[in-house]
């Protein structure tokens, strides 16, 4: 089975994480925000769920389609 | 004798009017499809004013060949209409088919009236190509006529079922194309082959649906969830568009603009890293309920849309920072381009609205062409002669100031809001490029502090009403909440600056 995972939209450097292992998370729900091209630009999840892991914290330089957290 | 005659003209007219047979078309009904003639019904304003070809195909039991082409009125205006029929060999294209596919075609041209297609189509038929594919009057001319159509009279597209391989160019080769979800596809091979020739297994939908073109490939231009929503959305797209390429849009009586929560001044972040809806921005400079969107699923960090200031249709172009902050990617160009030559085509006048940090960076950039598609987008927006304004909402940087209509590429009028910012980059990248080894070289704990100081200098220099309004580089800093109505004035004066004459065979654009 596909893993339920938010998705990087863009290149760029993660600045805040929003939510916490544990959290709930709606579909639409703005769960980090990214910092590139001198803009924040915020990351929604596509899909609800509970967050299980953080695959990028703050900090990590990150490609677009990568993971930013999982959910479960 | 002629009583005889007049009876059989009108038992085989009824039966070519019925279309396919009962099953076939009780079958497309419960799809939840219309039949081709009640998509007509809907279409004009009051039925066609004349059909060619009816009787087509009559002797060979293929009702008017598949395909229904006439002319009738849509607002009031003329329009030739190529309708498919899926109830007769699934649509197919047969000889008489393309021939009277082609008839219209020249009839639309020469009159200079849209075409309107109306698809739901098998494609060609295979054991008719002796007659119809290899040679000159076959049917690659159907796509042929639609080339050199391409900015004479305006083409549209509906896809309310299948257009497989050659018949996909039909929504292709369209100025616009609207498509009915779950319904529309468009592939060059089917599933089928896909399985056989590469070893894929994929679904109809998921390898051509309507959504996956809307969303992904960009085929699409505006999804829809039924045949009528479709047809309706045809009628609106034609509202915005003269008859020919060297009429005016047709002008509709002004209406005010929606009313907005808070006024734009406060909806537009002074915070040029905030993103917002630049939608918002629309809503409040547009007539109400005027913004017809292009595209709005498919690179949705820049919008593209038809819509009607004080009346007058306009085009506008808009980076939208809510979405990947509002930086140009490669299908961002794409569907800036695409969108700036059917308004440059069609007379219809080109609003720009700049928000925008640049085009995106990094290696997969560069090897996805970045460069080209830039190229691409500046050629179109150099070439564009309707009138032309560009509004500096908040950043316009390096590329994406130019690209965006910025003041060298000509523009009738450059504009600015107070929060307009253009330069070559932006003050970060600018202290770091300028002062990067003085600031290695000085004491860490005086760092911060110079490198604010040398940003807040730099921001005042970019700022609008720094060297842009003292140079005259910008023609009026004009408050939000009067650009609706600076726009307006102004679009009327450059309306009529006379279009330059067209003096070369055409341009060698990157694509």
């Amino acid at each position: 089975m596909k893993k339920k995972q938010v998705l990087c939209t863009m290149a760029g450097t993660m600045w805040k994480v929003l939510v916490a292992p544990g959290d709930t998370v709606a579909a639409g729900d703005t769960v980090a925000i990214l910092e590139s091209m001198k803009m924040e630009i915020p990351i929604e999840a596509e899909i609800g769920g509970t967050v299980d892991t953080i695959d990028a914290p703050e900090g990590t330089v990150i490609d677009e389609g990568a993971p930013v957290l999982t959910l479960r | 004798m002629t009583h005889r005659k007049i009876e059989e003209l009108r038992e085989k007219s009824a039966k070519a009017r019925a279309g396919g047979g009962e099953k076939a078309r009780a079958r497309h009904v419960e799809a939840g499809k219309l039949l081709v003639r009640d998509r007509l019904t809907l279409l004009f304003d009051q039925g066609f004013d004349f059909e060619d070809g009816l009787l087509a195909g009559i002797h060979r039991d293929l009702p008017a060949d598949a395909v229904v082409t006439c002319i009738g009125k849509v607002h009031g205006r003329d329009v030739a209409v190529i309708a498919n029929d899926m109830t007769v060999k699934a649509g197919s294209w047969g000889h008489t088919t393309f021939l009277k596919i082609t008839r219209l075609q020249d009839v639309a041209k020469e009159a200079g009236i849209p075409v309107v297609y109306l698809v739901d189509s098998a494609g060609a038929r295979v054991d008719e190509q002796a007659d119809s594919y290899l040679g000159r009057r076959a049917w690659g001319n159907i796509f042929y006529n639609q080339v050199v159509t391409s900015g004479i009279v305006p083409q549209v597209c509906a896809l309310f079922g299948p257009s497989p391989a050659g018949a996909a160019y039909i929504p292709a080769l369209c100025d616009l194309t609207i498509m009915v979800d779950k319904q529309a596809t468009a592939m060059l091979g089917s599933p089928r082959m896909a399985k056989m020739t590469i070893g894929e297994d994929i679904s109809e939908e998921e390898l051509g649906g309507a959504l996956m073109h809307c969303t992904v490939s960009g085929l699409g231009d505006v999804l829809v969830k039924t045949d009528a929503e479709a047809i309706a959305k045809v009628r609106e797209y034609l509202s915005y568009l003269p008859s020919k390429w060297d009429d005016k849009p047709p002008q509709a009586a002004s209406r005010p603009p929606k009313t907005l929560a808070k006024p734009l001044s406060e909806i537009i972040p002074s915070n040029q890293n905030l993103p917002y809806d630049v939608k918002l921005l629309i809503d409040g400079l547009v007539d109400e309920g005027s913004f017809f969107e292009v595209k709005a699923l498919f690179a949705p960090e820049l919008v593209t849309g038809l819509a009607r200031l004080g009346g007058m249709p306009v085009g506008i172009v808009a980076n939208n920072s809510k979405v990947k902050g509002g930086v140009l990617f490669v299908d961002t160009s794409d569907k800036a381009t695409r969108f700036i030559w059917m308004c440059n085509a069609f007379n219809v006048p080109l609003l720009f609205l700049q928000d925008v940090s640049g085009y995106m960076i990094g290696s997969k950039m560069e090897r996805a062409g970045i460069i080209r598609h830039g190229a691409k987008l500046l050629s179109a927006v150099c070439e564009a002669t309707v009138p032309r304004i560009s509004v500096a909402v908040r950043k316009g940087y390096g590329g994406g100031y130019v690209a965006m209509s910025g003041s060298s590429t000509h523009p009738d009028a450059m504009l600015a809001l107070p929060t307009g910012m253009v330069g070559l980059v932006g003050p970060e990248a600018a202290i770091n490029a300028l002062y990067a080894k003085q600031v290695a070289e000085m004491p860490a704990e005086e760092r911060d502090a110079f490198v604010k100081a040398k940003r807040e200098e730099y921001a005042q220099d970019i700022h609008v009403m720094g060297m842009a309004a003292d140079r005259f580089h910008v023609e009026a800093v004009v408050e939000a909440e009067h650009l609706r109505d600076e726009l307006i004035a102004r679009f009327r004066i450059y309306s009529r600056r006379p279009s330059p004459p067209l003096r070369r065979r055409g341009a060698v654009h990157q694509v």
